[in-house]
Protein backbone atom coordinates (compact mmCIF):
# COMPACT_ATOMS: atom_id res chain seq x y z
CA UNK A 1 0.00 0.00 0.00
CA UNK A 2 2.70 2.50 0.97
CA UNK A 3 4.41 1.67 -2.32
CA UNK A 4 1.38 2.93 -4.23
CA UNK A 5 1.00 5.99 -2.00
CA UNK A 6 4.63 6.92 -2.65
CA UNK A 7 4.41 6.58 -6.42
CA UNK A 8 1.10 8.40 -6.71
CA UNK A 9 2.55 11.13 -4.49
CA UNK A 10 5.55 11.46 -6.80
CA UNK A 11 3.24 11.77 -9.81
CA UNK A 12 1.16 14.43 -8.02
CA UNK A 13 4.30 16.32 -7.01
CA UNK A 14 5.42 16.34 -10.65
CA UNK A 15 2.03 17.70 -11.67
CA UNK A 16 2.27 20.52 -9.12
CA UNK A 17 5.82 21.32 -10.27
CA UNK A 18 4.65 21.53 -13.89
CA UNK A 19 1.94 23.99 -12.88
CA UNK A 20 4.03 26.28 -10.67
CA UNK A 21 7.46 26.21 -12.35
CA UNK A 22 8.42 28.98 -14.78
CA UNK A 23 8.20 28.03 -18.45
CA UNK A 24 11.91 27.32 -18.86
CA UNK A 25 11.98 24.77 -16.06
CA UNK A 26 8.62 23.29 -17.03
CA UNK A 27 10.00 22.56 -20.48
CA UNK A 28 13.11 21.09 -18.90
CA UNK A 29 10.92 18.89 -16.77
CA UNK A 30 8.97 17.75 -19.84
CA UNK A 31 12.26 16.79 -21.46
CA UNK A 32 13.39 14.98 -18.30
CA UNK A 33 10.13 13.03 -18.09
CA UNK A 34 10.35 11.88 -21.71
CA UNK A 35 13.98 10.84 -21.29
CA UNK A 36 13.15 9.17 -17.96
CA UNK A 37 10.85 6.84 -19.91
CA UNK A 38 13.96 5.80 -21.86
CA UNK A 39 15.79 5.28 -18.57
CA UNK A 40 12.89 3.22 -17.18
CA UNK A 41 13.16 1.00 -20.23
CA UNK A 42 16.92 0.67 -19.87
CA UNK A 43 16.46 -0.16 -16.20
CA UNK A 44 14.16 -3.09 -17.05
CA UNK A 45 16.96 -4.70 -19.06
CA UNK A 46 19.96 -3.60 -17.02
CA UNK A 47 18.69 -3.03 -13.49
CA UNK A 48 16.19 -5.88 -13.23
CA UNK A 49 17.30 -8.51 -15.75
CA UNK A 50 21.04 -7.85 -15.57
CA UNK A 51 21.47 -7.26 -19.31
CA UNK A 52 24.21 -4.65 -19.70
CA UNK A 53 23.47 -3.30 -23.17
CA UNK A 54 25.50 -0.66 -24.97
CA UNK A 55 23.07 -0.56 -27.85
CA UNK A 56 19.96 1.12 -26.53
CA UNK A 57 20.55 4.14 -28.79
CA UNK A 58 19.35 1.84 -31.58
CA UNK A 59 15.99 1.29 -29.86
CA UNK A 60 15.64 4.97 -28.97
CA UNK A 61 16.46 5.95 -32.57
CA UNK A 62 14.04 3.32 -33.84
CA UNK A 63 11.38 5.16 -31.86
CA UNK A 64 12.55 8.55 -33.15
CA UNK A 65 12.45 7.48 -36.79
CA UNK A 66 9.58 5.05 -36.35
CA UNK A 67 7.53 8.16 -35.56
CA UNK A 68 9.30 10.74 -37.73
CA UNK A 69 9.34 8.85 -41.04
CA UNK A 70 5.58 8.13 -41.13
CA UNK A 71 4.87 11.75 -40.17
CA UNK A 72 7.18 13.10 -42.87
CA UNK A 73 6.45 10.71 -45.73
CA UNK A 74 3.06 9.17 -45.01
CA UNK A 75 1.34 12.08 -43.35
CA UNK A 76 0.68 10.19 -40.11
CA UNK A 77 -1.03 12.09 -37.30
CA UNK A 78 0.91 12.37 -34.06
CA UNK A 79 -0.78 9.67 -32.01
CA UNK A 80 -0.48 6.90 -34.63
CA UNK A 81 3.12 8.04 -35.16
CA UNK A 82 3.82 7.64 -31.44
CA UNK A 83 2.45 4.11 -31.55
CA UNK A 84 4.49 3.34 -34.69
CA UNK A 85 7.56 4.58 -32.84
CA UNK A 86 7.11 2.42 -29.79
CA UNK A 87 6.38 -0.63 -31.95
CA UNK A 88 9.55 0.12 -33.93
CA UNK A 89 11.55 0.23 -30.69
CA UNK A 90 10.16 -3.12 -29.54
CA UNK A 91 10.68 -4.79 -32.93
CA UNK A 92 14.23 -3.51 -33.18
CA UNK A 93 14.98 -4.78 -29.67
CA UNK A 94 13.48 -8.16 -30.57
CA UNK A 95 15.57 -8.51 -33.72
CA UNK A 96 18.72 -7.39 -31.93
CA UNK A 97 17.99 -9.70 -29.00
CA UNK A 98 17.46 -12.75 -31.21
CA UNK A 99 21.10 -12.47 -32.26
CA UNK A 100 22.79 -10.62 -29.39
CA UNK A 101 21.30 -12.79 -26.61
CA UNK A 102 23.26 -15.74 -27.91
CA UNK A 103 26.08 -14.01 -26.03
CA UNK A 104 26.34 -12.79 -22.46
CA UNK A 105 28.39 -10.41 -20.34
CA UNK A 106 31.12 -8.48 -22.12
CA UNK A 107 30.33 -10.11 -25.47
CA UNK A 108 26.73 -8.94 -25.14
CA UNK A 109 27.93 -5.38 -24.54
CA UNK A 110 30.12 -5.48 -27.64
CA UNK A 111 27.52 -7.09 -29.89
CA UNK A 112 24.81 -4.62 -28.87
CA UNK A 113 27.27 -1.75 -29.37
CA UNK A 114 28.04 -3.03 -32.87
CA UNK A 115 24.35 -3.27 -33.75
CA UNK A 116 23.81 0.29 -32.58
CA UNK A 117 26.76 1.55 -34.59
CA UNK A 118 25.44 -0.28 -37.65
CA UNK A 119 22.11 1.43 -37.07
CA UNK A 120 23.75 4.85 -36.81
CA UNK A 121 25.76 4.32 -40.00
CA UNK A 122 22.64 3.11 -41.79
CA UNK A 123 20.85 6.32 -40.86
CA UNK A 124 23.74 8.30 -42.36
CA UNK A 125 23.93 6.05 -45.44
CA UNK A 126 20.25 6.57 -46.18
CA UNK A 127 20.62 10.29 -45.52
CA UNK A 128 18.29 11.26 -48.37
CA UNK A 129 15.42 9.67 -46.48
CA UNK A 130 16.49 10.14 -42.86
CA UNK A 131 18.06 13.57 -43.19
CA UNK A 132 21.31 12.11 -41.81
CA UNK A 133 23.16 14.48 -39.54
CA UNK A 134 20.87 17.37 -40.37
CA UNK A 135 17.82 15.35 -39.57
CA UNK A 136 14.17 16.00 -40.24
CA UNK A 137 12.15 18.89 -38.82
CA UNK A 138 8.73 17.80 -37.61
CA UNK A 139 5.61 19.89 -36.94
CA UNK A 140 6.29 19.96 -33.19
CA UNK A 141 3.89 20.19 -30.29
CA UNK A 142 1.76 23.13 -31.46
CA UNK A 143 -1.86 22.10 -32.00
CA UNK A 144 -1.34 18.62 -30.51
CA UNK A 145 -4.07 19.26 -28.01
CA UNK A 146 -6.73 21.69 -29.28
CA UNK A 147 -6.93 24.85 -27.18
CA UNK A 148 -3.50 24.39 -25.57
CA UNK A 149 -0.32 26.21 -26.45
CA UNK A 150 2.65 24.22 -27.75
CA UNK A 151 4.34 24.37 -24.34
CA UNK A 152 1.25 23.27 -22.45
CA UNK A 153 0.52 20.45 -24.89
CA UNK A 154 4.11 19.26 -24.67
CA UNK A 155 4.22 19.14 -20.89
CA UNK A 156 0.79 17.49 -20.72
CA UNK A 157 1.73 14.71 -23.12
CA UNK A 158 5.17 14.24 -21.56
CA UNK A 159 3.53 13.94 -18.15
CA UNK A 160 0.92 11.48 -19.39
CA UNK A 161 3.52 9.29 -21.06
CA UNK A 162 5.77 9.33 -18.02
CA UNK A 163 2.91 8.52 -15.64
CA UNK A 164 1.87 5.58 -17.83
CA UNK A 165 5.45 4.31 -18.04
CA UNK A 166 6.02 4.61 -14.31
CA UNK A 167 2.82 2.79 -13.38
CA UNK A 168 3.45 0.13 -16.02
CA UNK A 169 6.97 -0.50 -14.77
CA UNK A 170 5.77 -0.62 -11.16
CA UNK A 171 3.10 -3.20 -12.03
CA UNK A 172 5.61 -5.15 -14.07
CA UNK A 173 8.40 -5.41 -11.51
CA UNK A 174 6.01 -6.22 -8.65
CA UNK A 175 4.33 -8.95 -10.69
CA UNK A 176 5.35 -12.45 -11.64
CA UNK A 177 7.40 -11.47 -14.65
CA UNK A 178 9.30 -8.91 -12.56
CA UNK A 179 10.25 -11.67 -10.13
CA UNK A 180 11.34 -13.82 -13.07
CA UNK A 181 13.53 -11.03 -14.47
CA UNK A 182 15.24 -10.51 -11.12
CA UNK A 183 15.76 -14.26 -10.78
CA UNK A 184 17.50 -14.31 -14.15
CA UNK A 185 19.80 -11.50 -12.98
CA UNK A 186 20.56 -13.16 -9.65
CA UNK A 187 21.14 -16.77 -10.73
CA UNK A 188 20.52 -17.84 -14.31
CA UNK A 189 21.42 -21.51 -13.78
CA UNK A 190 19.04 -21.84 -10.84
CA UNK A 191 16.29 -20.22 -12.87
CA UNK A 192 16.86 -22.68 -15.69
CA UNK A 193 16.44 -25.53 -13.22
CA UNK A 194 13.14 -24.02 -12.08
CA UNK A 195 11.91 -24.40 -15.65
CA UNK A 196 12.59 -20.90 -17.01
CA UNK A 197 14.00 -20.63 -20.50
CA UNK A 198 16.76 -18.03 -20.02
CA UNK A 199 16.78 -16.99 -23.67
CA UNK A 200 13.01 -16.45 -23.78
CA UNK A 201 12.94 -14.50 -20.50
CA UNK A 202 15.81 -12.23 -21.53
CA UNK A 203 14.35 -11.69 -24.99
CA UNK A 204 10.99 -10.69 -23.50
CA UNK A 205 12.72 -8.30 -21.08
CA UNK A 206 14.72 -6.76 -23.90
CA UNK A 207 11.61 -6.30 -26.06
CA UNK A 208 9.84 -4.57 -23.17
CA UNK A 209 12.90 -2.43 -22.64
CA UNK A 210 12.91 -1.54 -26.35
CA UNK A 211 9.23 -0.70 -26.18
CA UNK A 212 9.86 1.93 -23.49
CA UNK A 213 12.93 3.23 -25.34
CA UNK A 214 10.93 3.44 -28.57
CA UNK A 215 8.06 5.27 -26.87
CA UNK A 216 10.53 7.75 -25.41
CA UNK A 217 12.29 8.30 -28.74
CA UNK A 218 9.00 8.76 -30.58
CA UNK A 219 7.70 11.22 -27.99
CA UNK A 220 10.97 13.13 -27.99
CA UNK A 221 10.87 13.54 -31.76
CA UNK A 222 7.19 14.47 -31.86
CA UNK A 223 7.17 16.84 -28.88
CA UNK A 224 10.38 18.68 -29.66
CA UNK A 225 9.90 18.60 -33.41
CA UNK A 226 13.15 17.07 -34.56
CA UNK A 227 14.55 13.68 -35.64
CA UNK A 228 18.22 13.20 -36.46
CA UNK A 229 20.90 10.55 -36.75
CA UNK A 230 22.58 12.03 -33.66
CA UNK A 231 19.96 10.19 -31.57
CA UNK A 232 21.56 6.92 -32.71
CA UNK A 233 25.09 7.80 -31.60
CA UNK A 234 26.78 5.94 -28.78
CA UNK A 235 26.06 8.87 -26.50
CA UNK A 236 22.41 7.77 -26.41
CA UNK A 237 23.46 4.28 -25.34
CA UNK A 238 25.68 5.58 -22.55
CA UNK A 239 23.28 8.22 -21.22
CA UNK A 240 20.48 5.90 -20.06
CA UNK A 241 23.08 3.75 -18.33
CA UNK A 242 24.41 6.81 -16.49
CA UNK A 243 20.91 7.94 -15.54
CA UNK A 244 20.05 4.50 -14.19
CA UNK A 245 23.35 4.12 -12.34
CA UNK A 246 22.93 7.52 -10.76
CA UNK A 247 19.31 7.04 -9.74
CA UNK A 248 19.73 3.41 -8.68
CA UNK A 249 19.65 0.33 -10.90
CA UNK A 250 16.74 -1.96 -10.11
CA UNK A 251 14.59 0.72 -8.47
CA UNK A 252 11.34 1.99 -9.99
CA UNK A 253 11.88 5.70 -9.26
CA UNK A 254 15.65 5.63 -9.79
CA UNK A 255 15.48 6.37 -13.53
CA UNK A 256 13.51 9.58 -12.93
CA UNK A 257 15.82 10.74 -10.14
CA UNK A 258 18.94 9.91 -12.15
CA UNK A 259 17.70 11.56 -15.32
CA UNK A 260 16.71 14.73 -13.46
CA UNK A 261 19.95 14.87 -11.47
CA UNK A 262 22.14 14.38 -14.52
CA UNK A 263 20.10 16.84 -16.58
CA UNK A 264 20.45 19.62 -14.04
CA UNK A 265 24.08 18.76 -13.35
CA UNK A 266 24.85 19.37 -17.03
CA UNK A 267 22.53 22.39 -17.14
CA UNK A 268 24.11 24.11 -14.15
CA UNK A 269 27.67 23.19 -15.13
CA UNK A 270 26.90 24.56 -18.60
CA UNK A 271 26.38 28.05 -17.21
CA UNK A 272 30.01 28.10 -16.01
CA UNK A 273 31.94 26.09 -18.56
CA UNK A 274 31.64 24.25 -21.85
CA UNK A 275 33.37 21.22 -20.29
CA UNK A 276 30.13 19.84 -18.86
CA UNK A 277 31.13 16.22 -19.43
CA UNK A 278 33.89 16.75 -16.87
CA UNK A 279 31.24 17.36 -14.22
CA UNK A 280 29.35 14.28 -15.35
CA UNK A 281 32.57 12.26 -15.07
CA UNK A 282 33.41 13.54 -11.60
CA UNK A 283 29.86 12.88 -10.42
CA UNK A 284 30.09 9.32 -11.68
CA UNK A 285 33.44 8.66 -10.03
CA UNK A 286 32.07 9.96 -6.72
CA UNK A 287 28.97 7.85 -7.17
CA UNK A 288 30.90 4.65 -7.86
CA UNK A 289 33.20 5.33 -4.90
CA UNK A 290 30.64 6.31 -2.31
CA UNK A 291 27.22 5.09 -3.50
CA UNK A 292 27.66 2.30 -6.05
CA UNK A 293 23.97 1.45 -5.79
CA UNK A 294 22.96 4.93 -6.91
CA UNK A 295 20.88 7.48 -5.06
CA UNK A 296 17.73 5.46 -4.53
CA UNK A 297 19.60 2.14 -4.26
CA UNK A 298 21.55 3.56 -1.32
CA UNK A 299 18.41 4.92 0.32
CA UNK A 300 16.76 1.51 -0.07
CA UNK A 301 19.75 -0.27 1.40
CA UNK A 302 20.08 2.02 4.41
CA UNK A 303 16.60 3.16 5.28
CA UNK A 304 13.72 1.97 3.11
CA UNK A 305 14.05 -1.74 2.33
CA UNK A 306 10.46 -1.90 1.03
CA UNK A 307 11.17 0.32 -1.98
CA UNK A 308 10.43 -1.55 -5.22
CA UNK B 1 6.78 -53.89 -9.82
CA UNK B 2 5.65 -50.34 -10.53
CA UNK B 3 5.95 -48.88 -14.01
CA UNK B 4 9.25 -47.40 -15.20
CA UNK B 5 8.92 -43.60 -15.22
CA UNK B 6 12.43 -42.61 -16.26
CA UNK B 7 14.95 -44.76 -18.05
CA UNK B 8 18.36 -44.40 -19.62
CA UNK B 9 19.91 -46.66 -22.23
CA UNK B 10 23.62 -46.74 -23.06
CA UNK B 11 23.91 -43.22 -21.67
CA UNK B 12 27.38 -41.83 -22.29
CA UNK B 13 29.33 -38.68 -21.58
CA UNK B 14 33.09 -38.38 -21.81
CA UNK B 15 35.10 -35.32 -20.82
CA UNK B 16 38.22 -35.57 -22.98
CA UNK B 17 39.72 -38.90 -22.03
CA UNK B 18 37.69 -39.18 -18.83
CA UNK B 19 34.77 -41.59 -19.21
CA UNK B 20 32.56 -39.86 -16.66
CA UNK B 21 29.46 -41.81 -17.69
CA UNK B 22 30.08 -44.76 -19.97
CA UNK B 23 27.15 -46.66 -21.44
CA UNK B 24 24.88 -46.75 -18.39
CA UNK B 25 21.48 -48.49 -18.47
CA UNK B 26 19.15 -47.36 -15.72
CA UNK B 27 15.45 -47.63 -14.80
CA UNK B 28 13.63 -45.52 -12.25
CA UNK B 29 10.32 -47.01 -11.05
CA UNK B 30 7.30 -44.93 -10.16
CA UNK B 31 7.07 -44.30 -6.40
CA UNK B 32 10.55 -45.52 -5.52
CA UNK B 33 13.14 -43.83 -3.37
CA UNK B 34 16.10 -44.74 -5.48
CA UNK B 35 19.61 -44.05 -4.18
CA UNK B 36 22.61 -43.63 -6.45
CA UNK B 37 25.85 -44.54 -4.73
CA UNK B 38 29.44 -45.11 -5.71
CA UNK B 39 32.95 -44.00 -4.82
CA UNK B 40 34.07 -40.42 -5.48
CA UNK B 41 34.48 -39.88 -9.21
CA UNK B 42 32.08 -42.69 -10.09
CA UNK B 43 30.10 -40.30 -12.31
CA UNK B 44 27.03 -39.88 -10.12
CA UNK B 45 26.69 -36.12 -10.45
CA UNK B 46 27.38 -36.26 -14.19
CA UNK B 47 24.78 -39.01 -14.52
CA UNK B 48 22.00 -37.03 -12.84
CA UNK B 49 23.21 -33.99 -14.79
CA UNK B 50 22.48 -35.96 -17.96
CA UNK B 51 19.06 -37.03 -16.67
CA UNK B 52 18.11 -33.46 -15.72
CA UNK B 53 19.52 -31.98 -18.91
CA UNK B 54 22.14 -29.77 -17.29
CA UNK B 55 24.77 -31.70 -19.26
CA UNK B 56 23.99 -32.78 -22.84
CA UNK B 57 24.30 -36.48 -23.53
CA UNK B 58 26.96 -37.61 -25.95
CA UNK B 59 25.12 -40.77 -26.93
CA UNK B 60 22.41 -43.02 -25.60
CA UNK B 61 18.77 -42.22 -24.89
CA UNK B 62 16.69 -40.98 -21.97
CA UNK B 63 12.94 -41.59 -21.88
CA UNK B 64 10.40 -40.08 -19.49
CA UNK B 65 7.24 -42.21 -19.28
CA UNK B 66 7.96 -43.53 -22.77
CA UNK B 67 8.77 -40.17 -24.33
CA UNK B 68 12.28 -39.59 -25.66
CA UNK B 69 13.66 -36.51 -23.87
CA UNK B 70 17.34 -36.98 -24.74
CA UNK B 71 17.55 -33.75 -26.75
CA UNK B 72 15.20 -31.68 -24.56
CA UNK B 73 16.86 -28.68 -22.84
CA UNK B 74 16.96 -28.65 -19.05
CA UNK B 75 14.22 -26.04 -18.53
CA UNK B 76 11.82 -28.03 -20.72
CA UNK B 77 12.52 -31.20 -18.70
CA UNK B 78 11.74 -29.30 -15.50
CA UNK B 79 8.41 -28.34 -17.02
CA UNK B 80 7.78 -32.00 -17.81
CA UNK B 81 8.20 -32.81 -14.12
CA UNK B 82 11.89 -33.54 -13.47
CA UNK B 83 13.03 -31.28 -10.63
CA UNK B 84 16.67 -31.03 -9.64
CA UNK B 85 18.20 -29.70 -6.46
CA UNK B 86 21.81 -28.67 -6.44
CA UNK B 87 24.66 -30.33 -4.58
CA UNK B 88 26.03 -26.94 -3.62
CA UNK B 89 23.04 -25.07 -2.27
CA UNK B 90 21.83 -22.71 -4.95
CA UNK B 91 19.09 -20.40 -3.70
CA UNK B 92 18.69 -16.72 -4.62
CA UNK B 93 20.57 -15.25 -1.64
CA UNK B 94 19.40 -11.64 -2.13
CA UNK B 95 15.71 -12.49 -2.49
CA UNK B 96 13.31 -13.28 0.33
CA UNK B 97 12.52 -16.88 1.23
CA UNK B 98 9.00 -16.20 -0.06
CA UNK B 99 10.25 -15.02 -3.45
CA UNK B 100 12.57 -18.01 -3.77
CA UNK B 101 9.67 -20.41 -3.46
CA UNK B 102 7.28 -18.16 -5.42
CA UNK B 103 9.60 -18.49 -8.40
CA UNK B 104 8.92 -22.21 -8.35
CA UNK B 105 5.21 -21.97 -7.52
CA UNK B 106 4.45 -19.45 -10.27
CA UNK B 107 5.52 -22.05 -12.83
CA UNK B 108 2.37 -23.96 -11.91
CA UNK B 109 -1.28 -23.13 -12.35
CA UNK B 110 -1.99 -21.43 -9.01
CA UNK B 111 -3.84 -18.16 -9.51
CA UNK B 112 -3.13 -16.99 -5.99
CA UNK B 113 0.57 -17.29 -5.15
CA UNK B 114 0.47 -16.45 -1.45
CA UNK B 115 -1.28 -19.53 -0.01
CA UNK B 116 0.52 -21.93 -2.35
CA UNK B 117 3.91 -20.52 -1.38
CA UNK B 118 3.12 -20.69 2.32
CA UNK B 119 1.93 -24.29 1.94
CA UNK B 120 5.21 -25.22 0.25
CA UNK B 121 7.17 -23.44 2.99
CA UNK B 122 5.20 -25.24 5.70
CA UNK B 123 6.22 -28.60 4.27
CA UNK B 124 9.87 -27.76 4.95
CA UNK B 125 9.13 -25.90 8.22
CA UNK B 126 10.19 -22.50 6.93
CA UNK B 127 6.81 -20.75 6.98
CA UNK B 128 7.83 -18.46 9.86
CA UNK B 129 10.85 -17.26 7.88
CA UNK B 130 9.07 -16.24 4.69
CA UNK B 131 10.13 -12.59 4.90
CA UNK B 132 13.75 -13.32 5.71
CA UNK B 133 16.45 -12.78 3.07
CA UNK B 134 17.48 -16.23 1.88
CA UNK B 135 21.21 -15.50 2.13
CA UNK B 136 20.89 -14.92 5.88
CA UNK B 137 19.45 -18.39 6.57
CA UNK B 138 21.63 -20.99 8.25
CA UNK B 139 23.13 -23.65 6.00
CA UNK B 140 20.63 -26.28 7.09
CA UNK B 141 17.73 -23.94 6.43
CA UNK B 142 19.12 -23.09 3.00
CA UNK B 143 19.18 -26.80 2.18
CA UNK B 144 15.55 -27.03 3.30
CA UNK B 145 14.70 -24.01 1.16
CA UNK B 146 16.37 -25.68 -1.80
CA UNK B 147 14.18 -28.74 -1.16
CA UNK B 148 11.12 -26.53 -0.78
CA UNK B 149 11.79 -24.95 -4.17
CA UNK B 150 12.09 -28.38 -5.75
CA UNK B 151 8.88 -29.58 -4.11
CA UNK B 152 6.99 -26.42 -5.04
CA UNK B 153 7.42 -27.38 -8.68
CA UNK B 154 5.20 -30.41 -7.86
CA UNK B 155 7.55 -32.67 -9.77
CA UNK B 156 6.91 -36.24 -10.88
CA UNK B 157 10.57 -36.96 -10.24
CA UNK B 158 12.70 -35.19 -7.65
CA UNK B 159 16.46 -35.52 -8.12
CA UNK B 160 18.52 -34.68 -5.03
CA UNK B 161 22.29 -34.35 -5.16
CA UNK B 162 23.73 -35.12 -1.70
CA UNK B 163 20.81 -33.60 0.21
CA UNK B 164 22.06 -34.48 3.70
CA UNK B 165 25.57 -33.11 3.25
CA UNK B 166 26.28 -30.71 6.08
CA UNK B 167 23.06 -31.39 7.97
CA UNK B 168 23.01 -32.08 11.71
CA UNK B 169 21.68 -35.48 12.82
CA UNK B 170 18.36 -34.02 13.99
CA UNK B 171 17.93 -32.36 10.63
CA UNK B 172 18.67 -35.65 8.87
CA UNK B 173 15.81 -37.33 10.74
CA UNK B 174 13.45 -34.59 9.59
CA UNK B 175 14.78 -34.93 6.07
CA UNK B 176 14.08 -38.67 6.00
CA UNK B 177 10.54 -38.11 7.22
CA UNK B 178 10.03 -35.48 4.55
CA UNK B 179 11.27 -37.76 1.77
CA UNK B 180 9.04 -40.63 2.95
CA UNK B 181 6.04 -38.30 2.86
CA UNK B 182 6.64 -37.54 -0.84
CA UNK B 183 6.29 -41.07 -2.23
CA UNK B 184 4.53 -42.61 -4.05
CA UNK B 185 3.15 -39.48 -5.77
CA UNK B 186 6.67 -38.23 -6.38
CA UNK B 187 9.51 -40.52 -7.34
CA UNK B 188 12.79 -39.67 -5.65
CA UNK B 189 16.29 -40.20 -7.02
CA UNK B 190 19.06 -39.20 -4.67
CA UNK B 191 22.82 -39.23 -4.66
CA UNK B 192 23.89 -39.89 -1.10
CA UNK B 193 27.14 -40.62 0.69
CA UNK B 194 25.63 -41.21 4.12
CA UNK B 195 25.16 -45.02 4.11
CA UNK B 196 22.83 -44.95 7.11
CA UNK B 197 20.49 -42.69 5.18
CA UNK B 198 20.77 -44.84 2.05
CA UNK B 199 20.14 -48.16 3.79
CA UNK B 200 17.30 -46.73 5.85
CA UNK B 201 15.53 -44.75 3.15
CA UNK B 202 16.13 -46.30 -0.24
CA UNK B 203 13.74 -48.85 -1.69
CA UNK B 204 16.23 -49.49 -4.46
CA UNK B 205 19.92 -48.74 -4.87
CA UNK B 206 22.08 -48.38 -7.96
CA UNK B 207 25.86 -48.50 -7.69
CA UNK B 208 28.04 -46.71 -10.23
CA UNK B 209 31.78 -47.25 -10.49
CA UNK B 210 34.17 -45.55 -12.92
CA UNK B 211 31.27 -44.29 -14.99
CA UNK B 212 29.71 -47.72 -15.39
CA UNK B 213 26.69 -49.45 -13.93
CA UNK B 214 27.82 -51.96 -11.33
CA UNK B 215 24.66 -53.24 -9.65
CA UNK B 216 21.04 -52.43 -8.88
CA UNK B 217 18.91 -53.95 -6.14
CA UNK B 218 17.46 -53.62 -2.67
CA UNK B 219 19.61 -52.65 0.28
CA UNK B 220 20.10 -56.31 1.24
CA UNK B 221 21.03 -57.34 -2.29
CA UNK B 222 23.53 -54.52 -2.61
CA UNK B 223 25.11 -55.38 0.75
CA UNK B 224 25.54 -58.98 -0.35
CA UNK B 225 26.94 -58.18 -3.79
CA UNK B 226 30.67 -59.03 -3.88
CA UNK B 227 31.41 -56.69 -6.78
CA UNK B 228 29.95 -53.79 -4.84
CA UNK B 229 31.94 -54.74 -1.78
CA UNK B 230 35.10 -54.75 -3.86
CA UNK B 231 34.45 -51.42 -5.46
CA UNK B 232 32.99 -49.49 -2.65
CA UNK B 233 32.02 -50.82 0.72
CA UNK B 234 35.40 -51.89 2.02
CA UNK B 235 37.44 -54.11 -0.26
CA UNK B 236 37.08 -57.30 1.84
CA UNK B 237 34.39 -59.82 1.00
CA UNK B 238 31.96 -60.50 3.77
CA UNK B 239 32.88 -64.17 3.54
CA UNK B 240 36.62 -63.55 3.99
Amino acid sequence: MKVWILHVAVLLALLVLLLVLPAYHATNLARIMVLAVFAIGYNLAFGYTGLLSLGHALFFAAGVYGAALPVTYLGFAQLPALIAGLVAGAVMAGLTGLLALRTAGVSFMIVTLMFAQAGYLSLLYFGEVTGGDEGLVLPGAAGLIPGLSADAARTTIAYGLFALALIASLLLVRGRFGRTMVAMRENEERSRMLGYNPFAVKLAALVLSGLFAGASGAAYALLFGYAGASFATIQYSILPMLWVLMGGAGTVLGPLIGTAAMFYLVDIAGSYTTATLLFVGVALVLLILFAPRGILGTIRERWLPWLP
Amino acid sequence: MAAVILSARALTRHFGGLRAVDGVDFDLHQGDIHALIGPNGAGKTTFVGLLSGRIPAQSGTITLAGEDITRLPAHARVRKGIAYTFQITSVYPRLSVFDNVALAVQQGTDRDLGPAVMAALSRVNLADRAEQTAGTLSYGHQRLLEMGMGLALRPRILILDEPTQGLASGEIANFKALIRSLVPETTVLLIEHNMDVVMDLATRITVLNLGQHLATGTAAEIRANPAVQDAYLGGHHAAD
